[in-house]
């Protein structure tokens, strides 16, 4: 069955994937491995013939360069604060939108709208939105978003400007990232409870069970396999965060007051390369792969105590 | 059968009265779902609208919802401050020419996990797919390290070749590629039809809808790449979209930017999207829900 000639052109066909693969993807894995081990190891210093020893330093200085903790806790807040909320509002969306008829599909393109979007663009004009626009120290226009609290009584608040706290941009940074993250839970969602067994609502409706009872006690046990689908991609994307906050803030990564505030894990990586600091930078990334398989392999867990097939 | 249709009316009964009862709850429904919408539509809104203004009108202190008078010359502006036309054009290249070859790589490496047989197959694919769940910023730091040594940086290659396979595409058109029957294959190959001619003939033309979500996908990819771009080729001639726009209107929060002229920046950069989504939103979706992934 398997002659020798079918298998030389298997391989051919394979070939341009297979020599790509090997040197943008197999390398990669092997070398970023072998660079966080080597002690202190810099791109332009191995070049110039300089060996390094063996160890664990790159993980240390990981740890002691300045801005990593900072970089770790922004990540971490952003990925705990976002996952629920952009979990349980897309729940509720999906669920409003399976119980209509009428208006279910322009309803539905929209909440879908905000995927086909350029996240630096439209971080942009969130910060537009949330901007306070001056000239020269005189605050001119509150922005929209203030303007809308001025006019429901409140009082207008720094979001992202020089001065701000680091609350309010976080606020403005997680309202940013729900909204981006929304159409694919939604998408995923929907698409799990269009495939759940009418009879089950039929019965329910018999029973005469409220609303609400059947989201909770129907609608989420059997929906359990796509809800840890789009927490477990939702923390991975989380743990990711890069671009949502240069779209606002800038490659400065924080308001002028305060560079680099806001930077991420994903930022401090890249944050390493224009230095040549490899070594660090290949430790950090590794820690980052570790964080997420171990967050990763605890939703696998819980889901899977929880998970309803 | 009688029994059924009672159980029939009975149901329809019970959910007439629900209905009567749950008018008010329909009622949040809908305002729950439109108050949704109008804020994921706002920010679209709010970027077209300001895009019209004066600068004057952008900045009253009581904010105007539709322009008094209608700028279009600001997208003339934004076109030629933030060198759009040379933006497009450099995103444009990059695009089109990573999604044919990775199309064409994709297609040959898909009919051989799915039609041909070769000693370890099964191991190659189940090792391809285990490099999925490894984040891209790993593979990052020593591929800037690679093409640094290639001597690729601020070329069009650099932006093009590291990322031609993807191993997600390979993976979904071979599961496309298998479903078409073998006994096809197999009758081609009595007819003396050669491979290539039976994937141009018979498999292509049966899988194009895979194959257009993956060309949406991938020139989407492109549109929206800046992590990359602009480790690698952030110069003036290379420029991608984004790190364009991003670097035209450097101080986001800034006191003396044109805002009207920024956002008419922002919404020429977004068209495409929303033009290709609105043509083309089926394949988006069917292959967004089966990857979850950007580009």
């Amino acid at each position: 069955m398997v002659d020798s000639k079918k298998q030389w052109k298997a391989w051919i066909y394979l070939a341009p994937a297979i020599v790509l693969l090997l040197v943008f993807t197999v390398w990669p894995i092997i070398n970023t491995i072998r660079m966080a081990l080597l002690d202190g190891y810099n791109g332009m210093a191995a070049i110039g013939g300089k060996t390094f020893a063996f160890g664990v330093d790159n993980f240390r200085a990981v740890v002691e360069y300045k801005g990593f903790f900072t970089c770790l806790r922004n990540t971490i807040l952003l990925c705990v604060i976002t996952v629920p909320i952009s979990t349980l509002l897309a729940l509720l969306v999906s669920a409003a939108l399976n119980s209509i008829k009428f208006l279910q599909k322009p309803l539905q393109t929209i909440f879908f709208l905000p995927y086909v979007t350029n996240a630096i663009a439209i971080g942009m004009v969130f910060a537009a939105m949330f901007n306070m626009v001056r000239t020269v120290r005189v605050v001119q226009t509150a922005g929209i978003v203030n303007n809308v609290i001025e006019f429901f009584g409140g009082t207008a608040v720094n979001w992202i400007n020089a001065g701000s706290t680091y609350w309010a941009n976080m606020t403005v940074l997680i309202i940013y990232i729900v909204w981006n993250a929304l159409p694919f839970k939604i998408l995923i969602l929907l698409g799990g409870m269009q495939s759940i067994n009418k009879q089950y609502y039929d019965a329910a409706k018999v029973d005469g069970s409220s609303r609400s009872r059947i989201l909770w006690r129907i609608t989420v046990p059997l929906l359990s396999p796509m809800i840890a689908y789009v927490v477990i991609t939702g923390f991975i994307a989380g743990f990711k965060e890069y671009t949502s906050i240069v779209g606002i803030f800038g490659e400065k990564m924080g308001p002028a007051s305060d560079a680099g505030r806001l930077n991420t894990m994903v930022g401090y990586i890249y944050d390493a390369l224009p230095s040549n600091d490899y070594g660090r930078a290949s430790a950090a990334a590794l820690i980052l792969f570790g964080i997420i398989l171990i967050v990763t392999l605890i939703n696998l867990y819980v889901s899977k105590k929880q998970v309803h097939y | 059968m009688a029994e059924r249709m009672m159980k029939e009316r009975n149901l329809q009964s019970v959910t007439a009265k629900s209905r009567l009862g749950n008018g008010g709850a329909k009622f949040l429904t809908y305002l729950f779902l439109l108050v949704m919408a109008v804020i994921v539509l706002f920010p679209f809104y709010w970027m077209i609208i300001s895009s019209l203004k004066t600068l004057t009108e952008y900045r009253l202190s009581k904010p105007t919802f539709f322009p008094r008078t209608v700028m279009f010359s600001n997208y003339g502006e934004a076109f030629t401050t933030a060198r759009l036309g040379r933006l497009f054009t450099n995103t444009l290249i990059v695009g089109v020419v990573s999604t044919l070859l990775s199309l064409v790589i994709t297609v040959l490496s898909a009919f051989a996990f799915a039609r041909l047989e070769f000693k370890g197959k099964n191991i190659l694919f189940a090792a391809l797919l285990a490099t999925m769940m490894i984040p891209g910023e790993l593979f990052t730091i020593t591929n800037y390290a690679t093409v640094n040594t290639f001597g690729w940086l601020n070329t069009y290659t650099v932006l093009i070749v590291p990322f031609l396979v993807s191993v997600f595409y390979i993976y979904l058109l071979r599961q496309n590629f298998l479903q078409i029957p073998n006994e096809l294959y197999l009758a081609a190959k009595v007819d003396g039809t050669s491979d290539l001619k039976y994937l141009w003939t018979v498999m292509i033309p049966l899988s194009l809808p895979t194959l257009i979500s993956i060309t949406i996908l991938k020139m989407m990819g492109a549109w929206n790449s800046y992590i990359w771009p602009r480790l690698v080729a952030n110069d003036a001639a290379h420029q991608m979209i984004t790190n364009g726009l991003r670097n035209a209107f450097k101080d986001a929060a800034g006191e003396q930017t044109n805002y009207p002229v920024q956002m008419a920046a922002v919404a020429l950069v977004s068209a495409p999207l929303f033009l290709v989504y609105i043509f083309l939103r089926k394949y988006i979706m069917k292959g967004v829900s089966r990857s979850g992934i950007k580009g």
